[in-house]
């Protein structure tokens, strides 16, 4: 049974600080969801975890997160994600500090 | 207190230099994360949602004030400015970036702490009773026994790779305090018919996915045997453990399928063939660890500024929440409270840890210790420095009296830190907290002990709470399930699930349904929200908190 590919960005955590880093289509790592590059197809997106895995001294654990569309680039679907791309509600720690998340 | 021997210092600061080098080429890229990750464990560092993580033990939740204030030279220098107190009585900092760690673990090094084995299948920081060697119950201190499995246990080459992880609790006071129950040795000490005094030994208790009081393995240990009858079991179970299936692996599982009896009549065969090979060693070293762990030199002066403060309602109303008796009737046991209300269970600023460290110098004979419950205790306060200890810890938001009320929350870290987690744990706690201080209802209601995990790992111990929460993941939100009735004493049971879990944002909500409930059905204000539960069953409180859904809709 095949299901429908949702869409998806690549995500991990940087080495050195441990801080959520997304994929982008240029091959950077970035701090901030939207700038992630949303794709669409299982294939690419395959692709795309495999460069992304071979880049062990940048980043760890790589993996594929689903994302939908926004006005400002692609937004998080699940709640972890969601506070992945936000940083923890006890403090304003994280993310939220420099970005208007 | 007890110092760590050479031997102990050298080792970790062995560990130390090993792990530096291991960063080091982890950063310059000669190690790939796959190499890297089980040394970063092994020496308790975590990758978690935003950040690293990096648990420090605190065995049997003792810290001096060095220690206490390195934690908060640490807090500032490389992490954000506190520190979590954790269920198992270590710390972790939510912030460190890994090219600090090394001098982070060197910093811990200078005050005799260390990461070792806080992570993996090893036996774990064995924890005490946070009142051991001043409870007045106490029959025993039980710290020099956890001492004892603690330097039997680091670097045991038998136990680096057991089927999992392994807690060992212990309490010096039949009223158990640790939660002996629910670990995978639970040791209580009780006294035996001749009044002497050894352990009621209790194996395969665990939280967790599959949640269980443990069993009795044995009624009366006598103290002497205790280290070959603990190798005895980790033996045993490393032998007999599944290896074959993670959620299948805990001592608990092993038990529960081998039957107790089995597991016993192996037990009890592996340790008579141990305990020569013991050969009073153990003792000897028992012997040496007792005479570190003396009580401090109590101080004798005139209690009447303590009973001229007692008129004062606010210092009466903090000590009659978080004084507990000492064995010197002059003395108290003294609960400061993580828990001020809104404030995130179990952290500390650096500020805060530096100010408790001084007060445990000035009125508390430089001994603080970390409880479970997220709370960190003076054990030895003389009455009538009360009021002065009182007066320093208000204005750091240190004196909320609450220790065993409705806001005094276990949480774990629930999806605002852990990679594991289902829900958030956190903010429900902090909601419930502001619920009830703002209802001014808390010291009506009495002893109530919330816990919350934020997924069925249980750190939060939700399956002893008298009201347990456990955040999941239902289709994409988070969801809250509501136990009722556990108990983690003496007199352990789980938790009863209610029905249908709750959103985010009713949980609390939720908690005031039965609170009410309870002030509405208990004979009266001694009657507690556990005892009117277990006279009552559940079934009055599943209504309580359904059905008013029902009548508001009606
Ligand atoms: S209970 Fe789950 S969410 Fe909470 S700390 Fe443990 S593993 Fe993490």
């Amino acid at each position: 049974m095949s299901r429908k590919f949702t869409p998806k960005v690549v995500t991990a955590n940087a080495l050195l600080e441990g801080d959520v880093v997304y994929l982008t289509a240029d091959n950077r790592w970035s701090r901030v969801h939207s700038e992630a590059e949303l794709i669409e197809d299982e294939a690419i997106a395959e692709l795309r975890l495999l460069d992304a895995s071979a880049r062990d001294s940048e980043v760890v654990g790589p993996y594929l997160a689903e994302a939908r569309p926004g006005p400002n680039g692609p937004e998080p679907v699940h709640f972890r994600e969601a506070f992945r791309a936000r940083g923890p509600s006890n403090y304003p720690h994280g993310k939220q500090e420099t970005q208007n998340v | 207190m007890y110092d760590y021997t050479d031997f102990d210092a050298a080792f970790v600061r062995e560990r130390v230099a090993q792990f530096s080098a291991q960063v080091a080429r982890r950063i310059d890229g000669s190690l790939t994360e796959e190499e890297f990750r089980p040394l970063r464990l092994m020496n308790g560092l975590y990758l978690q949602l935003h950040a690293y993580m990096l648990r420090i033990a605190v065995p049997y939740g003792t810290l001096n004030p060095r220690q206490m204030r390195q934690l908060a030279m640490i807090a500032e220098t490389w992490d954000r400015g506190y520190g979590h107190f954790t269920t198992r009585q270590n710390i972790q900092f939510n912030w460190p970036k890994l090219p600090d760690v090394p001098k982070i673990l060197s910093a811990l090094a200078d005050v005799g702490m260390h990461s070792i084995q806080t992570s993996g299948n090893t036996i774990r920081n064995v924890t005490a009773d946070h009142f051991a060697g001043a409870a007045a119950d106490e029959i025993e201190d039980p710290r020099p026994v956890a001492e004892l499995l603690r330097q039997w246990s680091t670097d045991h080459p038998e136990f680096q790779f057991l089927p999992r992880k392994f807690k060992i609790a212990v309490t010096g006071s039949p009223n158990d305090r640790a939660v002996t129950r629910a670990h995978d040795i639970g040791l209580r000490m009780i006294r035996n018919d001749r009044g002497e005094p050894g352990f009621e030994v209790i194996v395969g208790g665990g939280l967790g996915r599959t949640p269980m009081i443990g069993p009795v393995i044995r009624d009366f240990l006598p103290k002497a045997d205790l280290l070959p009858y603990c190798e005895a079991i980790v033996a045993t179970y490393n032998m007999l453990g599944r290896r074959d299936n993670k959620f299948k692996a805990r001592i608990k599982i092993t038990v529960f399928e081998n039957g107790l009896d089995k597991f016993r009549a192996l037990v009890e065969e592996r340790f008579q063939a141990l305990r020569p090979q013991f050969g009073g060693a153990d003792q000897a070293l028992l012997a040496e660890i007792e005479r570190a762990f003396a009580p401090p030199d109590y101080v004798q002066k005139p209690l009447a500024p303590y009973h001229a403060a007692l008129t004062d309602p606010v210092f009466r109303a903090w000590a009659d929440t978080n004084l507990s008796p000492h064995k010197n009737p002059d003395y108290a046991v003294v609960s400061i409270s993580l828990k001020a209300h809104g404030e995130t269970p179990g952290n500390a600023s650096a500020a805060q840890m530096r100010l408790m460290a001084d007060l445990a110098e000035t009125y508390g004979h430089s001994e603080l210790r970390v409880s479970h419950e997220q709370n960190i205790i003076l054990p030895h306060v003389h009455r009538a420095d009360l009021p002065a200890l009182h007066a320093a810890l208000k204005p750091a938001g240190l004196a909320t009296a609450n220790i065993g009320l409705i806001s005094d929350i276990i949480a774990c870290p629930g999806m605002d830190y852990c990679t594991l987690a289902t829900a958030r744990a956190i903010p429900v706690a902090q909601e419930i907290a502001q619920r009830f201080d703002a209802l001014k209802l808390e010291h009506e209601i009495g002893p109530m002990k919330i816990k919350i995990s934020g997924c069925i790992n249980a750190c939060g111990h939700h399956h002893v709470g008298h009201i347990g929460i456990l955040g999941l993941d239902r289709a994409g939100v988070e969801n809250y399930q509501i136990t009722l009735g556990g108990d983690g004493t003496e007199d352990a049971v789980l938790g009863d699930k209610t029905g249908p879990g709750f959103a985010y944002d009713e949980v609390t909500d939720a908690v005031e349904r039965i609170v009410r409930a309870y002030l509405e059905m208990r004979h009266d204000p001694s009657e507690t929200f556990l005892a009117t539960y277990r006279r009552l069953g559940p079934a009055p409180f599943k209504s309580a908190l359904y059905q008013e859904a029902d009548a508001n809709a009606a």
